[in-house]
């Protein structure tokens, strides 16, 4: 059962006048524009006994993306695909609002809201995980581990996500006779085959204004929130609108023009973290 | 059930012989169980969701608001809805889903008249079809409006999908499956609001927003229904 939000910080609230007046003369409170993110560091390869790893931050939010492959069963109607499992954590060191305990609304939404804008747009091609077509498959889970809160766990969650899929490398592993999968210690040099690259873009409607990227005061002061993904192309893979306010067709439009101009931002940054990736690791040998 | 070779034909029609922009035929009732304080009954097609209210009813401590009712919504497919049996648990999609359509109605229930209570909304889908939460929307609208609740406006709710490039309203269930897009649009017209959207699928940006162009106009079809049916239950009412 779903409930009104009942643990809600009250300060942001209080201060949401003084909020609207720097919006009124085009300004916010960390000096942005309405239109720009915060400031974003994206590291890959931060842990060695995953996969693929990644952490992010956007402003003070901080996300680390963990990816383990491990051989197992494809799914009954996808015999000659792999699996994705996406699931995210809000861990409870990340915020005070967050509790121990099962995965809640939020997280399941968070989790669900990346995997599909990576599953409907194929960006993971998930037919090249196939080890014996209907036997055995590599299932890809990517857990999203939300280390410290400020706002908009989407977009980190997804460059997060993006960064470590990017730069995961397959297992080495030996078919055995009995058919079994033993996947060795070693890490082989083989990346995902990934068909594109996604981003998120999370805009805040605070009365009548539409802004990127908010962070944790602005999400509380706002009456909704959308997540819109796109790819590079600037094709729409993804959305949903988040919280509990309405939005008109004409402040929808307005989010899509503004989301998929942020995008590119998203975009490059992500291609900039990637290419330094890249130089360091030639750097290494 | 295999993928279609085709979903629309060379005259223009659907596999059920739908128009892209016509929407499956629509049964509403309100008042449909005794114990609930608001009820209904909605069909699209074979799409068919039961919603309950009870409320506003004093709040759990836990729970309470200060300044306004405490909505809880629950989305839930009965074991016998779907084509394999589903396992009653409440699955990761059940949960999001109740999420999504409590903040659908958040924006319509005029929560701030009941401050501490709790009203409670309950949506089963009895059987499925695609379309199961725009269904739900809508018969949740009504149920708030049958139990008598304060609200800004009604809502209803409506999927619109592509196949064979071209948008379509009100995906059926092979539609929802097969199809390139599904995106499921909930909106008060009387306000002009939008109050869920979702995408699963890809479209350009041009189609996302003719997509929510044609979704608006059979929302606009589907509340005067439920007026329809609120105003003529009232007239039973007044009969008996």
């Amino acid at each position: 059962m779903s409930t009104t939000p009942f643990r809600v910080q009250i300060i942001p609230k209080i201060k949401k006048e003084s909020y609207l007046n720097l919006y009124r003369k085009g300004q916010r409170a960390d000096e942005r524009d309405f239109y720009s993110p915060r400031k974003i560091s994206i590291q890959t390869n931060v842990l060695e006994k995953a996969n693929g790893s990644s952490l992010v931050k956007l402003g003070n939010t901080q996300v680390m993306a963990g990816i383990k492959i491990e051989p197992g069963e494809p799914f009954f109607d996808t015999p000659d695909q792999g699996v994705l499992q996406v699931h995210a954590e809000l861990v409870p060191l990340a915020s005070p609002q967050f509790e121990p305990g099962p995965p809640d609304e939020n997280s399941i939404e968070l989790a669900r809201v990346i995997d599909r804008s990576l599953r409907d747009p194929k960006a993971v091609d998930l037919n090249s995980l196939v080890i014996r077509p209907g036997d055995k498959v590599w299932m890809i889970w990517l857990d999203l581990y939300i280390l410290d809160y400020d706002g908009n766990l989407f977009d980190a969650s997804m460059l997060a996500a993006m960064a470590a899929l990017l730069t995961a490398k397959m297992p080495e592993y030996e078919e055995l006779e009995t058919g079994e999968i033993k996947i060795s210690k070693n890490i082989s040099n083989n990346p995902i085959k990934i068909n594109k690259k996604v981003v998120t873009v999370t805009t805040a409607k605070v009365e009548n204004y539409i802004l990127v990227d908010p962070n944790l005061d602005e999400e509380i002061i706002s009456d909704t929130k959308s997540v819109i993904a796109f790819d590079e192309q600037g094709n729409i893979v993804g959305a949903q609108k988040t919280g509990m306010g309405s939005l008109s067709q004409e402040e929808i439009d307005n989010i899509i023009n503004v989301s998929s101009s942020a995008a590119q931002v998203y975009f490059k940054l992500l291609n900039d973290a990637l290419k330094s990736e890249v130089k360091e690791e030639k750097g290494d040998k | 059930m295999a993928r279609p070779q085709r979903f629309i034909d060379d005259e223009g029609k659907r596999l059920d012989g739908r128009k892209p922009d016509e929407i499956r035929p629509v049964k509403m009732q309100v008042g449909v169980l005794s114990n609930a304080d608001g009820s209904a009954l909605v069909e699209y097609g074979l799409t068919k969701v039961l919603a309950a209210v009870y409320g506003p009813k004093e709040s759990q401590k836990s729970i309470s608001l200060p300044d306004r009712a405490s909505l809880r919504v629950r989305y839930h497919m009965a074991p016998f809805s779907t084509e394999e049996r589903k396992n009653p648990a409440p699955s990761r999609r059940e949960v999001e889903l109740s999420k999504v359509l409590r903040e659908s109605l958040e924006p319509i229930v005029i929560t701030d008249y009941f401050p501490r209570t709790s009203i409670d909304i309950f949506i089963e889908v009895l059987q499925s079809d695609g379309g199961t939460r725009t269904v739900g929307a809508t018969a949740a609208s009504l149920a708030l409006a049958d139990a008598g609740i304060p609200m800004k406006a009604l809502v209803a709710g409506v999927a619109i999908g592509k196949v064979d490039n071209v948008l379509i309203v009100d995906l059926n269930e092979v539609e929802d499956m097969y199809g390139d897009a599904d995106m499921p649009i909930v909106a008060a017209p009387d306000l002009g609001q939008i109050t869920l959207y979702q995408l699963n699928g890809v479209l350009s940006k041009e189609e996302f927003h003719n997509a929510i162009d044609m979704a608006m106009k059979v929302i606009n079809k589907l509340v005067d229904i439920e007026k329809e049916t609120l105003r003529n239950s009232y007239k039973e009412a007044g009969e008996e």
